[in-house]
């Protein structure tokens, strides 16, 4: 029972980054209906911008933060107004494989630059060990959890109350009359991917400091987008919840029957929830006027 | 003075001719009414208004300034607003959120600014659209449901919601594309009451797109005629319904469907 406890602490903990991750995927498509494949190569991209920053040239972590951040938003910026926003009202299936492409175009620029063998990450998160009372869970799974609830609860917080929230949720609700009420769609959209930049930014930093580095860091993403989902596309409370289930799920399946089943879990999880709830766990229900 | 001028607008969707040399003005503080049969170009027109259809050749001038080429979301800043024929309302919001949306070209501050920086001009800016918001909410009176999802409203209370959302604007030139459609007798009375009061209070120029021809009667200034996308005549509402065009436009149409 010890064992299981401090499995599933170890799943929902590691949880964390990918509900930050699903933000990431789920802002985008509130707004534009579009699913970002490149996500995970932009963690990736992020996580070697860090490691370049850090490492080769000895900065402070948080100097190479706050470029890692800036470079990403600017590659996110870029992707938007050169691939996306060219391709806006054409079949989703045409963006989505842009985006695809975008991705693949990254890991392989990646493994030119950095080599494709896997390095490893100077952590800023400490290794520490965290008790939860009799749990013990690794230092670092922990202390990303944290950053990644508090990034989490920062972009929650901000689309809440800020403006340029209530801006979104006009422009998810419907375009043209966000339009027509003066707002600026196209900086919507662009303001979306420079927030799953910031997500993909912080979460490809801790998947590499958890992990190690390697061009292929982004796979993970993939996961991620069975955890959208499982929690409905367009609800971003739901994929953060769904985010814990599916890192829950993992580790314990991978204790329960051994690490093979671990990556298929989400997506079987994904699959049944479907099966029962096309909408996802949270998401709302299109209502078909007839 | 007019507010609006259109000139010589047309506009075409592949081989179909939505509208052709179309001109026409509204005057300030005036209701002017366009009216036509069913696929006219009414609705067409307004889109043309609003940025969200180019015109193949002609402009668009708002106080006499050329706003053909503005994009569509700084035409809210020009002080347009308009209704949509099919209610346009945010689907999952209440009906104070869908009225506060309005008044976002009321506010200034930039994405980063998000309410954290309480300044001075800020507390000022949102206690006048505070006051805006209760104005225009007790006016249409709203206040029993401003916290119902809209989805949830009959649908003459849907479109009195989007008419509050538009005035919210406090625009210059309001555009209203049939207001009153589907509604009862009564609601219809209401609502044509708080154009008027509307138009009263704030002084706004309106364009009314309307197929009820008691209501348009009853509120136009001025009606301009459209069919198959071309002008066919203009005047008081009184010389618009003994032209003989416009008899045999309308007719035309109820013998051929
Ligand atoms: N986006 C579009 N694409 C193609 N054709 C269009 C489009 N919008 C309008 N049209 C065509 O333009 C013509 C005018 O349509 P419009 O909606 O402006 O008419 P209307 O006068 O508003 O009619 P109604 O009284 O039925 O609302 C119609 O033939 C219509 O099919
Ligand atoms: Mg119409």
């Amino acid at each position: 029972m010890q064992i299981f406890l401090e499995y599933s602490a170890l799943g929902i903990a590691a949880g964390g980054v990918y509900a930050l991750i699903a933000l990431g995927f789920v802002v985008i498509f509130k707004a534009s209906q579009t699913f970002n494949f490149a996500m995970g190569e932009m963690m990736m991209v992020s996580a070697y911008v860090y490691f370049m920053c850090v490492v080769l040239m000895g900065w402070n972590w948080m100097v190479g933060l706050a470029v890692t951040i800036a470079v990403s938003v600017l590659i996110a910026l870029v992707m938007e107004r050169l691939i996306l926003r060219p391709m806006l009202g054409r079949p989703i299936i045409s963006l989505v494989m842009v985006t695809f492409g975008a991705g693949i175009m990254m890991r392989g620029i990646a493994s030119i630059i950095w080599g494709s063998d896997t390095d490893q990450m100077p952590s800023f998160l400490s290794r520490d060990p965290v008790m939860l009372g009799e749990l013990f869970i690794p230092g670092k799974t922990a202390r990303a959890f944290a950053v990644a609830v508090a990034v989490v609860v920062g972009l929650v917080l901000y689309f809440r109350y800020s403006r340029a929230g209530v801006a979104l949720r006009a422009t998810a609700a419907d375009q043209t009359t966000s339009f027509a009420m003066g707002i600026n769609v196209h900086r919507i959209f662009a303001m979306t991917w420079v927030i799953a930049a910031i997500s993909g930014a912080i979460s490809g930093i801790l998947m590499a400091s958890i992990n190690s580095l390697s061009p292929s860091l982004g796979l993970v993403a993939l996961n991620v987008l069975a955890v959208v989902i499982l929690g409905g596309m367009d609800s971003i409370g739901g994929v953060l919840v769904a985010g814990l289930i599916v890192g829950w799920l993992e580790a314990v399946t991978g204790y329960l029957l051994g690490s093979e089943w671990r990556d298929i879990t989400p997506y079987i999880a994904a699959l049944l929830v479907l099966l029962t709830r096309p909408h996802g766990l949270f998401g709302t229900k299109p209502i078909e006027r007839i | 003075m007019d507010v609006l001028e259109i000139d010589n607008i047309s506009l075409s969707f592949g081989g179909v001719n939505a509208l052709t040399d179309v001109s026409m003005s509204a005057a300030a503080g005036k209701i002017t009414a366009v009216i036509g049969p069913n696929g006219a170009g009414k609705t067409s027109l307004f889109n043309v208004v609003s940025g969200f259809y180019k015109p193949n050749h002609g402009a668009v001038r708002m106080a006499g300034v050329d706003i053909t080429a503005v994009r569509p979301h700084r035409r809210a800043f020009l002080g347009i607003a308009r209704t949509f024929q099919n209610v346009a309302l945010f689907r999952g919001m209440t009906v104070l959120d869908n009225i506060k949306l309005g008044a976002h070209t009321t506010l200034r501050s930039g994405p980063l600014a998000a309410g954290v920086f309480l300044g001075r001009t800020r507390r000022e800016e949102s206690a006048l659209r505070e006051q805006i918001e209760r104005e225009v909410i007790s006016l249409l009176e709203l206040d029993h449901i401003r916290h119902k999802p809209v989805q949830e409203l009959s649908y003459g209370l849907q479109k009195r919601v989007e008419l509050a959302r538009a005035l919210v604007m406090r625009p210059k030139l309001l555009l209203l594309d049939e207001p009153v459609a589907g509604m009862n007798r009564e609601e219809k009375g209401e609502l044509s009451h708080f154009i008027l009061e509307a138009r009263e209070r704030w002084q706004t120029t309106v364009l009314l797109i309307e197929h009820d021809m008691g209501m348009v009667m009853d509120l136009s200034d001025r009606v301009v005629v459209l069919n198959f996308g071309r002008n066919i005549a203009a005047g008081t509402s009184y010389e618009v319904k003994h032209n003989p065009e416009v008899i045999s436009a309308y007719l035309g149409r109820a013998e051929a469907s």
